[in-house]
């Protein structure tokens, strides 16, 4: 699928750290819209052995802060023509979401962010619970008594797709191009020098060797306070680990997209019929991606109150990955004190469904030397400000 | 189950302890100028490393530290605060 590179050139103009998603769709838009070739992404495993992989690839725009409703509604609107783009089946597929409420409060913000969205021309409504029942009729509606569903916020573009295929595609479109990708390709340091204006980026270590770079972008999720550190930055990004798991293959009963932020559930069933379920964060620090029987009890818990019929269903597999979460839940873009360092970061338990716009206002990022319009709200220097976004639509489920 | 030591209460499922963050000592918020105040508010040490932290076990509300390797979770050592400020511990 890519061009096999035994060596690493002495320089690029741009070194990309991470290939997943993010950083290989970085390399995709940078060769195609800005005509940069001269590209190396450099991934300490496998192709999207990060949270690339381990995602459970929710994709919505149904967000409440205008920077991110905007921001993913662009995202939607790029995902929609990627598999002609690649030529490669992404298994995108349009289900709806809808994220239940129980509470009266719950249902309240869920009128809110209908509202926000439809704003902004994005399809989300507050249902009641007769639809949810309708669309549905699988769940037990009244949850076991003790936390009925009252309505939900639908959103009909929600959708799921294979996230492999996601890496691979920008991958090989990136390589047709001319960029090289470097698998098993480990950063270890990052060497800095002053040119008049401060600090820049002079060199990159590998383990397989020093490449001289004066533009560094770096898309390591989880990994990135150890890649800031390298560099000398701070940041209020923390890492905690979140975890998912999927049953054994059914009968396709379930079209939407399902999310309970009371009953921490959300779950969504594949091409393949397995079903994908996820719940919140891990409540502490963490830097590994061990799985815990307390996380698939509690899980498989909460999904049969919504779906008791499930019972005799067996879990297949779980895993985690790590997140980098940021106080505000927005994430961290664009440029950073250190000259010809640029951060995608801060995507935590949501990035997925960002991958697309944010290849592409990267690129223009890196290219120009500029932030793109786009993740203005999203800045690294926005803490020291106090200027957080705010942004509590992705908030209390993890995705 | 992975199992906590609350220094009053013993060991306990880890479910019965709240996280609360790696010790930290407050700069003087008379002193302080926005920058610095901001890295104490906002800015963390997210470096895989063997830290100090504040954990509580919720059911009887005994807050204590922790110091806990947040590469492998493996808890070192649990002990009040007084105790472990006892020995001499710098606060990071
Ligand atoms: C369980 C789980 C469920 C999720 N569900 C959803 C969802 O439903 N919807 C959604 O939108 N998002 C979801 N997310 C979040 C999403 O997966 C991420 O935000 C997104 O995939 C991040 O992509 P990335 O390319 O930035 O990072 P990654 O895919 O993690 O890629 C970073 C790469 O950098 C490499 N790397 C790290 N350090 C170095 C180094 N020093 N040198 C070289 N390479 C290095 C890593 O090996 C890795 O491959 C979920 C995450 C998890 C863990």
């Amino acid at each position: 699928m890519f061009a096999r590179h035994d060596r690493l050139k002495s320089s690029y103009d741009i070194v990309i750290i991470g290939g997943g998603g993010h950083g290989l769709a970085a390399a995709y838009y940078l060769a195609r819209d800005h005509g940069i070739r001269d590209i190396a992404v450099l991934e300490k495993s496998y192709l999207g052995s990060g949270n690339t992989g381990r995602n459970t690839t929710i994709i919505r725009s149904n967000y409440l802060t205008p920077e991110g409703v905007q921001f993913y509604d662009e995202s939607l609107r790029l995902w929609r023509d990627l598999s002609q783009d690649f030529d490669l089946n992404l298994f995108y597929s349009t289900r709806g979401h809808f994220t239940l409420a129980h509470t009266d409060a719950a249902m309240r913000t869920m009128r809110w962010r209908a509202e926000v969205n439809k704003h902004y021309g994005i399809a989300s409504e507050a249902v009641d619970s007769q639809a949810v029942r309708e669309a549905m009729p699988m769940m037990d509606i009244t949850c076991g008594g003790h936390a009925p569903v009252l309505g939900a916020l639908y959103h009909a573009p929600g959708a799921i797709a294979r996230h492999d295929a996601v890496a691979w595609g920008y991958g090989r479109g990136a390589d047709r191009r001319g960029a090289e990708i470097h698998q098993h390709t480990e950063v270890v340091a990052i060497e800095l020098e002053d040119r008049g204006s401060g600090p820049c980026v002079a060199a990159v270590i590998t383990n397989r060797g020093r490449i001289a770079t004066r533009k560094v972008l770096c898309a390591v999720a989880g990994h990135t306070p150890r890649l800031l550190a390298m560099v000398g930055l701070r940041s209020p990004i923390y890492v905690h680990p979140l975890q998912a798991m999927v049953s054994e293959p059914i009968k396709p009963w379930l079209d939407p997209i399902v999310v309970s932020a009371s009953l921490h559930v959300y779950v969504s069933q594949s091409a393949r019929g397995e079903l994908v379920m996820g719940a919140s964060l891990d409540p502490y620090e963490l830097h590994s991606s061990r799985s815990t029987l307390d996380f698939a009890e509690s899980l498989a818990g909460h999904m049969l109150e919504l779906f008791p019929f499930l019972s005799d269903v067996k879990v297949n597999r779980q895993w985690a990955g790590m997140a980098d979460m940021t106080p505000d839940f927005a994430p961290i873009m664009g440029l950073t004190p250190v000259g010809g360092f640029y951060v995608d970061s801060g995507w935590g338990t949501w990035g997925f469904k960002a991958t697309p716009v944010c290849g592409k206002t990267m690129s223009h990022t890196v290219a120009s030397n500029e932030a793109h319009p786009l993740i203005r709200g999203f800045s690294f220097d926005r803490f020291a400000r106090y200027a957080l976004t705010g942004e509590k639509g992705a908030a209390s489920v993890g995705h | 189950m992975k199992l906590m030591t609350c220094p009053i209460n013993g060991p306990r499922v880890i479910s019965e302890f709240a996280y609360g963050g790696e010790v930290r000592s407050m700069p003087d918020p008379e002193k302080a100028d926005d920058a610095a105040w901001a890295d104490y508010v906002f800015n963390h040490n997210s470096l895989p490393a063997v830290k100090a932290e504040w954990w509580c076990h919720t059911p009887s509300g005994v807050w204590f530290i922790a110091e806990r390797d947040t590469a492998t979770d493996t808890i070192l050592r649990t002990s009040l605060y007084a105790i472990w400020r006892g020995q001499g511990q710098a606060v990071s």
